[in-house]
């Protein structure tokens, strides 16, 4: 299909979307991520039944504690699809692109510098 | 096992924002299995805690450390060598740890990060409810093996209140009425006799009505 993505987005493989936890968000941002959004298979659908509603709740956590610690859980989401549908891949990793521009950078990321200068 | 609950990141901030390096200190035990104090949480904490303060300015360092156990000497003898480094700990153990930990350590400001609730069981994932209250003198030989000091809400000895409705306890809140599972599991064990048989007077010094107690083994103590 050779689709097009924007090339900022660093894609990291899991099994299933149940490996992810919650400090690996959590992490991500510490280090200076904009954002992060997990990509699961349809609800219903999961190869170990409960992986991808395990990683509904745990991406759900790790929003109300980015909100609680200020940067914000609106930087974190979930989608869900099936591993047929390469052109709505395309199109999510656009629409998270372009709503993690228009909230701005991770705060941190400027402040982490700033500190170590 | 000692089940825990997680505290507010929020009153955790308000414990430790005037130190410059903090060690969480997580226990492989009871807190690991009820999800609440285990190196899983210790990172999820940690990393709350050092986004917080970045964005703050505040430049604190927050050390994760887990240990076996912290009702114990010889593990929480493992930091020794490093506690001095940290103005403020913040333990995840239940308050036995904390306790512990602030007795081994004396100069040390140890904080809990947990709220310790009860001894009780996991009833699924996520899912925990108390069975005992450590009353010191266990009557659950008596009681078709349910206990009514810890699962009835008014302690009753001999048989239910008046307020025991269609297996429910009348406080509400879906708490199933211990006397209607003691009454059910007599009469599966076919020992509905004991029901009537009147409870001896409990010596309620045993339990913590007694004042603080202690369990001393002079056959096992070196
Ligand atoms: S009778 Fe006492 S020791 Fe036995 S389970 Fe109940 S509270 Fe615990
Ligand atoms: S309803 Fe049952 S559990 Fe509740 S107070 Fe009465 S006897 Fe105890």
């Amino acid at each position: 299909m050779r689709l097009r993505y924007p090339d900022t987005i660093r894609i990291v493989r899991v099994p299933c979307t149940g490996k992810v936890d919650i400090v690996h968000i959590l992490r991500s941002f510490e280090k200076g991520a904009d954002g992060v959004y997990v990509v699961g298979c349809m609800e219903g659908d999961c190869r170990y039944n409960r992986g991808n509603l395990r990683a509904r709740k745990r991406v759900a956590e790790a929003r109300r504690i980015l909100d609680l610690v200020g940067i914000g859980g609106e930087r974190v989401q979930m989608f869900n699809l099936s591993s047929a549908e390469g052109p709505r891949f395309a199109q999510i990793a656009l629409e998270m692109t372009e709503k993690i521009r228009a909230l701005g950078p991770n705060p941190i990321k400027e402040k982490k510098n700033k500190m170590a200068a | 096992m000692i089940v825990a609950d997680r505290k507010p990141i929020e009153e955790i901030i308000e414990y430790i924002k005037d130190a410059n390096k903090v060690l969480i200190v997580g226990c492989n035990e009871c807190v690991t299995v009820c999800e609440a104090g285990g190196k899983k949480e210790v990172g999820v904490l940690a990393s709350a805690l050092r986004m917080y303060f970045m964005n703050q300015g505040k430049d604190i360092k927050i050390d994760e450390v887990t240990l076996e156990r912290q009702c114990d000497h010889e593990y929480l003898e493992e930091i020794r060598n490093i506690i001095d480094q940290y103005q403020a700990v913040v333990s995840l153990a239940c308050g036995v740890g904390v306790q512990f930990m602030s007795e081994k350590y004396f100069q040390t400001p140890v904080f809990p990060g947990v709220n310790t609730c009860f001894m009780g069981v996991t009833e699924e994932r996520g899912v925990w409810s108390e069975r005992c209250q450590g009353c010191g003198q266990c009557i659950l030989a008596t009681t078709g093996g349910i206990c009514p000091v810890s699962r009835c809400a008014k302690r009753l000895f001999n048989g239910p209140c008046g307020g025991s409705s269609k297996g429910m306890c009348e406080i509400g809140g879906e708490v199933p009425c211990a006397w209607q599972i003691i009454i059910d599991r007599l009469t599966a064990l076919g020992r509905l006799d004991d029901y009537e048989k009147l409870a001896p007077i409990k010596d309620w010094s045993k339990e913590r009505a007694g004042g603080p107690r202690k369990v001393v083994r002079e056959d096992v103590r070196q």
